[in-house]
């Protein structure tokens, strides 16, 4: 199977690929989004603290 | 009680304590990102690469890898969401009730990904992105249900009364669950009768059976995943002021 071939899927390539695209989005954004905020957490108690010397 | 070992019973108290939670999860994580990662990677090879074309349905059907694993997980989390809201109702274990609610989102995501992968691949076999059909109308509350599990938690100011509201509506949609699973029987649909939980026998070739259940586990490998990152930040947000997550906050400074 060539590289053209295995992108186009037969002809429905774009069915294919939004399908696999959207999920890798979501379930990308699943991880990152709960990282961010625990991040976010740890900075915030950090500059409290700081205020608070 | 003592049918279980007494080391499992001492594993889940020290489990349903913050601390160890937070430290054990901390140990396991890289393990669950390999399994993960190999199952993925596996599943994919299998199901884009190795797998032979549908001789009806072509190279589209190839979206069952992720489509058919999501609508299970959409299915599975709304139940571990709704148990482990009916222990933290009953017993009242934090944990518990963080386990249900943390695992919304998640479940929310997959039922999205499930019916809109579903749309996609309405559009090219049946020539349409959506009917009204039980199936995919049973699905699309499900989605509803999950939504109204976040908003509703996030309504309540009092994170352990929101708990209980939340617990509450999760078992009430319940009834949802069966009606999903047996809707392509009940009634008369577009969508496909089931291919491999059929109990006689799938009806589903083995080279593409594989993968899809490669990606079948690999999805359960995300959720823990996914699940352990969202309870770590509720656990923090509830414990800000108890001694451990004070602890966590000082050995950052250092």
């Amino acid at each position: 199977m060539s590289l053209d071939e295995f992108i186009s899927m037969g002809g429905y390539g774009f069915y294919v690929w939004t399908s696999y695209g959207v999920t890798f989005c979501v379930l990308l954004a699943n991880i990152i989004i709960p990282i961010a905020q625990r991040k976010q957490f740890f900075a915030k108690a950090l500059n409290k603290q700081k205020k608070s010397l | 009680m003592f049918l279980i070992p007494n080391a499992v019973v001492r594993f889940f108290h020290r489990m349903a304590s913050p601390p160890h939670f937070y430290a054990f999860t901390d140990k396991v994580m890289p393990w669950l990102i390999i399994i993960f990662v190999l199952l993925t990677g596996f599943g994919l090879y299998g199901g884009l690469y190795l797998a032979p074309s549908d001789y009806q349905q072509g190279d589209s059907y190839r979206i069952i890898y992720i489509h058919v694993p999501s609508a299970w997980m959409s299915l599975f989390i709304y139940m571990v969401m709704a148990i482990s809201g009916a222990i933290g109702l009953v017993w009242r274990i934090k944990l518990a009730e963080i386990v249900a609610i943390s695992s919304a989102p998640i479940g929310a995501s997959f039922t999205f990904i499930a019916l809109f992968t579903g749309s996609l691949w309405g559009k090219p076999m049946w020539g349409t992105w959506w009917v009204w059909d039980a199936r995919l109308t049973s699905e699309l509350i499900l989605l509803f249900l999950y939504l109204g599990v976040i908003g509703l938690y996030g309504a309540i100011d009092d994170k352990r009364v929101a708990s209980k509201a939340v617990a509450i509506l999760a078992l009430v949609g319940v009834v949802n669950i069966p009606i999903i699973h047996y809707s392509v029987e009940w009634w008369n649909t577009l969508h496909q009768g089931p291919t491999v939980t059929k109990m006689d026998k799938p009806s589903i070739h083995v080279s593409m059976l594989i993968p899809l259940l490669l990606m079948a586990l690999s999805f359960k490998f995300y959720y823990l995943i996914a699940l352990i990152q969202r309870i770590r930040i509720e656990l923090l947000q509830r414990e800000r002021n108890a001694q451990w997550v004070k602890a966590k906050i000082l050995e950052l400074r250092l």
